[in-house]
């Protein structure tokens, strides 16, 4: 009896759960496959559901969508450029702080901790004229540097401390067999470390897919901005394609969701442990 | 930038294209050519140069303090961060004690509750933001249709507004946090519990003895890790009322942007970003030495 109540309540726990997180989402869906005539209607299930709007978004039949491929595109470059390098930039730090020692590293790690504190979005003025006096304005390496700069900070960090955890018997029987340290680097470092590469990998990947405001800043021309800026720019006007504006942002937001899924193991693990720990 | 605060105790004879370190030698100086008299010069021009900096730099904060409104916008960052941070936190730990069963359905709703977070939050916020409208949005719709209730205005009444920003906030970042809490209390051993259930004691007991004062260390990192965060969120509030109704549920990310884009006042955009300093400071400090002491564990 006593368990048969607790798992009554934990079943209204998760039907709640259930309804508090789908809602917004089967919102999105619906509108997506509500006719646009019918947007205006608030049904909570459209009378004659239809894909039209996703045929519409794919061949780019409607003035807000006239550059969608271009757009995914761009979004598309920019997440895997800032992946890589962030990865680059990153697996060499931790490498140089935790395993070769370089003077400084821990002052670097502790500067690196800093600026992952400091919300992004505060710093969006500053980042904005230095791309201006730098004549990178509308192109898409300044988003790719900006939003590198954002990713690295906390990719260090927590490589860094998946690289101190390495056992350094390892590294000094390399040394022994006759390695340097990039052998090091490549042979044994890169090996052990590649499930936290890809936590941090698609973590970057994911963030820079995801980012607004510095795309929004910094890009302008339709054939330069990405998908997320095209979706806020539907907005503009008051009678905005509300049901092509879901459909394109269904599509969006696909990608990312099937990358975390794929990737769901390495991410819960290493993006948890390095953010906070017990 | 320069304004009323500018150069205007800095000597005529300089050239204007010279740099500052230049422009500022007092005449004085010049005539004494020994390396410590120099240096005595260089500091004082220096300490004239902060000096000058600090007070635009007050001008500036001046500026943005006197905007009208800047008190409203100040409590609207202030019961944003108050109530979407800790009403989330709450939750957060509450429901760490639903996902941490092991059963395969509680596995499944954990599969899906995460949506939130893995998916972008443009099309989320904006479907928010359809969902909540007056006249077409679904739920008035629905309120309507089913109960005969005039749903209210939801994204252009103020309070109803920072209301529904709130409520998107908490549903964008709960599943992470919740996701940090269950890891938590996963480290935790199970004989505790045990112990607690032969000792007779209830689940609230065991929550207030047991389980808090385990997590009770992560619960405070977390809440201001999440403010410093919550204080940089600018979507869920541009994307969702644009700052609106009449700039009512502007918090300060938003209105910095604002004023340096919206109104090309760059400086007073970037003093209103400053006025969260006070807060900012202190919390990245705290939060360096916790997450540092940590990583040493």
């Amino acid at each position: 009896m006593k368990t048969l109540f607790r798992e009554l309540r934990l079943g209204i726990v998760g039907v709640l759960v259930l309804i508090w997180t789908l809602v917004p989402i089967y919102h999105l869906f619906v509108m997506s496959i509500t006719p646009l005539d019918q947007a205006f209607q608030g049904n909570l299930w459209p009378e004659n559901p239809t894909l039209q709007n996703y045929r519409t978004v794919v061949t780019q039949g409607h003035d807000y969508l006239r550059h969608f491929w271009m757009q995914l595109f761009n979004s598309l470059v920019v997440a895997v450029a800032v992946a890589l390098i962030t990865l680059t930039i990153a697996t060499f730090s931790a490498y140089a702080i935790s395993r070769l020692r370089v003077r400084g590293g821990e002052t670097v790690s502790t500067l690196a901790l800093l600026t992952y504190l400091i919300p992004a979005a505060f710093l969006a003025i500053p980042m904005y004229k230095t791309m201006g006096n730098y004549g990178m304005l509308n192109n898409k390496w300044s988003l790719i540097l900006t939003l590198v700069t954002f990713a690295t900070p906390y990719a260090i960090w927590v490589l860094k401390q998946y690289a101190d955890k390495l056992p350094f018997e390892l590294d000094e029987a390399a040394r022994i067999d006759g390695a340097s340290p990039i052998q090091i680097f490549w042979l044994v470092f890169l090996p052990l470390m590649a499930p936290s590469l890809v936590a941090i990998g698609t973590y970057a990947l994911l963030l820079a897919w995801n980012e607004y405001l510095y795309a929004f800043l910094l890009l302008s021309s339709d054939e330069q901005i990405t998908l997320p800026v095209a979706l806020g720019n539907f907005l503009a006007s008051d009678e905005a394609p509300w049901t092509l504006l879901m459909a394109t942002g269904v599509i969006y937001a696909l990608p990312p969701a099937a990358i975390y899924y794929a990737f769901r193991r390495y991410m819960v693990a290493g993006l948890t442990a390095g953010a906070v720990k017990s | 930038v320069g304004g009323p605060h500018g150069h205007h105790d800095e000597p005529r004879r300089a050239g204007l294209d010279a740099p500052p370190a230049i422009v500022s030698g007092n005449g004085v100086g010049d005539r004494l050519s020994d390396p410590l008299c120099r240096r005595f010069r260089d500091a004082g021009d220096l300490s004239r140069h902060l000096w000058a900096l600090a007070r635009r730099v007050a001008g500036q904060l001046c500026k943005a303090v006197q905007r009208p409104g800047l008190p409203e916008h100040l409590v609207n960052t202030a019961l944003f961060l108050l109530l979407g941070v800790n009403v989330k936190m709450v939750l957060a730990l509450l429901l760490s004690g639903f996902f941490v069963h092991s059963a395969r359905w509680v596995r499944w709703v954990s599969f899906i509750f995460i949506l939130p977070w893995a998916i972008p939050s443009i099309p989320t916020i904006l479907s928010f933001r359809w969902m909540l409208n007056a006249e077409w949005g679904m739920i008035n719709n629905i309120l309507f249709k089913y109960f005969q209730i005039e749903g209210p205005n939801w994204l252009l009444e103020p309070n109803l507004a920072l209301g529904a920003i709130i409520v998107v906030h908490i549903w964008k970042y709960l599943p992470f946090w919740t996701l940090i809490m269950v890891s938590g209390r996963l480290t935790i051993s199970k004989d505790l519990y045990e112990a607690a259930e032969v000792d007779g004691a209830n689940a609230f007991q065991k929550f207030i003895h047991i389980t808090f004062p385990s997590v009770q260390n992560l619960y405070i990192t977390s809440t201001l890790l999440s403010t410093i965060w919550s204080l940089g969120d600018f979507n869920s509030i541009y994307l969702l009322t644009g700052g609106g109704p009449a700039d009512a549920t502007q918090v300060l990310a938003t209105l910095g942007i604002r004023y340096a884009f919206g109104m090309s006042e760059i400086s007073t955009g970037m003093a209103t970003v400053i006025t969260a300093l006070p807060l900012m400071i202190p919390l990245t400090f705290v939060m360096l030495r916790r997450l540092r002491r940590e990583a040493a564990r």
